[in-house]
């Protein structure tokens, strides 16, 4: 079969993207690796979806139901289980290689939309020692153990990692009936949004113990307690401070790493601040044809932002005309944790660009400048700064001068008060 | 032997507090020491290389308490009363080699196996190196057996259907001024050891076949007969193969006593029943001095040697393809008994790094600590200086169980005549399994003066890898059975279809862990963040249970319980 796009993932920027695809006049095909359609979103059941995109507040399934209807009232193709084991160039596109219960099939289209969302970074890529027991689960496979098969995967646990899953996952443990000794983060500040903090920790008084990390777990079948410990400002841990806390499970809330390696097996280039691929005003990557958008591109905070960048990618991806591009590359100073998109192609309408960034550490009062050979061209003001919280401005960047050897910049430089 | 000089140098060196004493044909050594590193320190001490006496260590020492061995919670009497031919005691690659090699012949096997799965000590836990064999010379069992063991590997491993890959081995020396002595040794490990393949590569081939590893390095010891194997699906395959030829295997079932009389075990008591066999093997690992002793016939020690390996990303796998260590640098952790540890390509083509190597007096104690992992990517960062931490996607630890000798332990009990010991199995112990199964069982068959037997089939019936399939006969199968379409571990790219053959497998093992050492899900970098639910669920269907009674490993190890909403104000 032949499409104009095909959006890999099903989740809530692949929904969008494909919408917009469609709306953008594209044939679409949406490829989903699971029964059915969500993505993350299926095991979200908390609200706090859909404020800035819908404007009321959605529990996550509620959320992603509204893009499925919109999906659906466009008859717009999905296969679901479904899963692309390749990706092959053509010359005119891609041939999407996929498996499923009805075979190996091939299916053709000019330009492909990569939502692949992210996976959870484990106990293991945070150095947690000590025995293999039943029992250490990342908060979103908790999640699913919970929310989707009905069962707990505790009964007293530790929580490692202030992020939102972390924190979410601690609410939700407490309403089930589990006894949550204590949420602890490595950084001196919370990882999470504010309002999670409060709304999963403080109004259930679960404690959170900032500067701590889990250094090792204990038992042999099931886990019978962890190790904790303080850290010291280079965050490592303080064997003097260590102290055995006994639970029955320990989950880990430690971070998301956008899951590319689809992207990478067709020579999309990833940066390595957002682990996602570097892109253009237009969510395109270095490989022409190829958009990508939601978690994959980055780790979002909300899930509006998501469908906004899916929307884009896949309006982007049904217009893709395959012409000659000039990029340039914007750079970022190190106040920054990331910045996209990374670089704009000057042949492309670059009036209504997004960007989304983070700072790297907590910021008071500070001011985001955007410069062209060294000259400050656009400049924002912020109350604070804060990694948790990402931010999001749209620009019309045809304003400034921008040439192929423009040396663009952005600096976020913290004022005194 | 001279017991005189032994005991002159452990007394210069321990003082009092230690003697040596030939007793029963062993050196028996007694006292008490206050760290366990003088405790094999005078092990070591006493040893005599290659030779049939063996150091028996009873030597106490106050900061180490004895580990009890892990016994399964199971308790039913399954086993009682059963007479097999053959009692094997351990279900890693010594006992589950043995096991197959002997379904060759008309006879009764029973394999017990302590733990919940099989491979689940040293022989799960090591880096799967097919070795070579260039470290070890003429006289030892292990250089007896490794080169026909390696040599076996190819045929072995098809007829298992297990993944291996001969990628071949570098080790790589920086200072050039060493060449000549290290091409004597080569020549020397080629004609006198017979290690055939033994020769010497250039730094121009060494950048050429594997350009991660450091631009210093001036020459190499090069083994292309060097392989990578799966070391836990090779020992599942061995044991499923001898139980599709009719041997029995009993898991979470632990040895718990034997009865003797004149020198012959009459019953072997275990959690399932009193056994009463005609022949024993002792293949129990770390245990294997204490099933002896429980045999009535003690004549070597086991120290326990830890070993810690990391594996790393498929990602990297691409980058570097073959076996490479440094040799000649000097490491915190002084001479140690590794065969050095190093990078390895794996039979799954992920990277993997280690081991090290340290003494412990605790024989199950895998729990992995950061000191290993630092000590030993300290180490290989010199073999390839581009190595990264943050590669990692898990680490695992093995104990090792070798003898004071430091060889293996391959021969008939000495005071009780129907037990066969194949102790003190260590590194290289995976390559030369093959071969020693071939040799133990004939000899044990002599023994028992059994046929052949004639419906020996070789070749175990495997679960198809789909995703190293052709499309065409991946689209076949998925045709015959659709289960083989439905994906549930993205990572590792593994079908619904494939988790239900692996639950269906001849030595079927339930569990999260147990499948996933089958068919890998759970192995890649997401560390079954998303499949394990699902695999959950699937192995609750297809056994009719509710999710909270699957395990992850062993029967007290539940994965999730039921909700306890309400229960609480």
């Amino acid at each position: 079969m032949k499409y104009d796009v095909i959006v890999i993932g099903g989740g809530p920027a692949g929904l969008a993207a494909a919408v917009s695809a469609h709306d953008n006049g594209a044939k679409v095909l949406i490829v989903e690796r699971e029964e059915r359609l969500g993505g993350m979103l299926k095991q979200c059941i908390h609200d706090g979806f859909g404020l800035t995109t819908f404007g009321e507040k959605l529990a996550g399934p509620e959320y992603v139901e509204r893009f499925m209807d919109m999906v659906r009232e466009r008859s717009i193709e999905c296969s679901l289980q479904t899963f692309v084991t390749r990706i092959d160039k053509r010359e005119d596109g891609f041939d999407v290689v996929t498996v499923s219960a009805k075979g190996i099939e091939h299916r053709e289209a000019k330009s492909l939309v990569l939502a692949t969302g992210c996976r959870e970074r484990t106990a293991k890529q945070v150095f947690i020692h000590g025995t293999r027991p039943a029992g250490v689960f990342t908060a979103g496979t908790a999640q699913h153990y919970v929310n989707r098969l009905g069962v707990m995967p505790t009964q007293k646990c530790v929580i490692l990692g202030s992020g939102d899953i972390g924190l979410i996952m601690a609410r939700r443990l407490t309403l089930e009936g589990a006894e949550v000794l204590g949420v602890y983060e490595i950084n001196p500040t919370p990882s999470g949004l504010t309002r999670n903090i409060h709304q999963c920790l403080i109004d259930y008084d679960i404690p959170l113990h900032l500067s701590h990390t889990v250094t090792r777990v204990f038992g042999r079948d099931r886990l019978e307690a962890v190790e904790v410990c303080r850290v010291d400002e280079n965050m490592k841990p303080m064997p003097e401070t260590a102290e055995r806390i006994d639970c029955d499970a320990l989950i880990v809330s430690v971070g998301l790493i956008p899951e590319n390696e689809l992207a990478e097996s067709i020579g999309v280039i990833l940066d390595k601040h957002t682990k996602g691929p570097y892109a253009d005003g237009q969510l395109m990557t270095n490989v022409p044809g190829v958009f990508t958008c939601g978690n994959a591109l980055h780790v979002n905070d909300l899930v509006d932002f998501v469908s906004a960048s899916g929307a884009e990618a896949g309006r982007n991806a049904a217009l893709f005309a395959g012409n000659s591009r000039k990029t340039v590359d914007m750079s970022i100073g190190k106040e920054f944790q990331y910045m996209v998109p990374q670089q704009l192609d000057l042949n492309s309408d670059n009036s209504k660009i997004t960007f989304w960034f983070r700072s790297a550490r907590v910021q008071k009062k500070s001011v985001l400048r955007l410069k062209v050979n060294g000259e400050e061209v656009w400049k924002k003001n912020y109350l604070s700064l804060r990694p948790p919280e990402m931010q999001e401005i749209k620009l019309d960047m045809t304003s400034f001068g921008i040439d192929e050897s423009s040396a663009v910049t952005w600096e976020i430089e913290e004022v005194q008060a | 032997m001279n017991i005189k000089r032994i005991n002159r140098e452990l007394h210069k060196r321990f003082g009092d507090r230690v003697n040596a004493s030939f007793e029963d044909n062993c050196i028996l050594l007694r006292g008490e020491l206050d760290e366990w590193s003088e405790v094999v320190e005078a092990g070591q001490m006493a040893a005599i290389p290659k030779g049939k006496i063996h150091v028996v260590n009873d030597i106490l020492c106050s900061g180490a308490e004895a580990q009890e061995m892990h016994i399964s919670s199971l308790r039913d009497d399954a086993l009682e009363g059963e007479t097999p031919d053959v009692l094997i005691i351990g279900g890693g690659i010594s006992g589950c080699s043995i096991a197959r090699e002997m379904a060759r012949y008309k006879l009764d096997i029973l394999l017990l196996e302590k733990e919940a799965d099989l491979a689940l000590g040293a022989s799960g836990r090591n880096d799967g190196e097919v070795h070579p064999g260039v470290d070890l010379s003429k006289g030892s069992l292990k250089h007896k057996y490794v080169r026909r063991g390696n040599a076996m590997y190819d045929e072995i491993c098809r007829d298992l259907s297990v993944p291996f890959k001969r990628v071949g081995q570098y080790a790589c020396f920086k200072d050039k001024r060493l060449k000549p002595i290290i091409w004597c040794y080569a020549q020397y490990r080629r004609i006198h050891d017979g290690i055939s393949d033994t020769r010497i590569a250039s730094s121009e081939e060494i950048k050429k076949t594997a350009p991660r590893l450091n631009k210093d390095f001036a020459f190499a010891i090069s083994n292309p007969n060097s392989g990578s194997v799966s070391p836990y699906n090779l020992t599942i395959a061995y044991a499923d193969n001898a139980v599709e030829n009719g041997a029995r295997i009993s898991l979470n079932t632990a040895v718990l006593g034997m009865e003797t009389e004149n020198g012959k075990i009459i019953s072997v008591e275990t959690n399932r029943g009193t056994i009463r066999p005609k022949i024993v093997i002792n293949a129990a690992g770390v245990w294997s001095d204490k099933i002896a002793e429980m045999a009535g016939d003690r004549f070597f020690t086991i120290h326990p040697r830890r070993g810690t390996n990391s594996i790393l990303d498929k990602k990297c796998g691409d980058t570097f393809a073959t076996i490479a260590s440094v040799v000649g640098v000097k490491t915190a952790a002084g001479k140690s008994h590794t065969k050095g540890g190093g990078i390895l390509h794996t039979a799954h083509d992920n990277l993997l790094i280690g081991p090290d190597a340290v003494e412990t007096y605790e024989r199950e104690n895998t729990a992995t600590t950061a000191e290993s992992i630092e000590r030993v990517f300290s180490k290989q960062k010199i073999t390839m200086p581009t190595l990264s931490e943050r590669e990692i996607i898990t680490y695992f630890t093995g104990v090792r169980a070798p003898t004071y000798e430091e060889d293996f332990i391959i021969e008939w009990g000495r005071k009780t005549e129907n037990i066969f010991h194949v102790a003190g199995i260590q590194s290289p112990g995976l390559t030369t399994a093959p071969a020693v199964a071939v040799d133990v069982s004939a000899i044990v068959a002599e023994k028992l003066g059994a046929e052949k037997n004639g419906d020996f089939n070789p070749v175990r019936k495997a679960i198809p890898v789909l995703n190293e399939m052709s499309d065409e006969e991946r689209a076949k199968l998925i045709e015959e059975n659709p289960d083989y379409g439905i994906i549930i571990c993205r990572c590792e790219e593994i079908s619904k279809g494939e988790i239900l053959d692996a639950l269906r497998s001849p030595v079927c093992v339930p569990t999260l862990d147990g499948i996933k050492k089958r068919v890998r899900p759970g192995m890649g970098r997401c560390q079954g963040g998303f499949c394990s639910p699902l695999v959950t669920k699937i192995i609750a269907q297809e056994l009719g249970i509710p999710v909270t009674e699957v395990r992850k490993s062993s029967l007290d190890a539940p994965i999730v319980f039921e909700s306890r909403k309400g229960e609480k104000a």
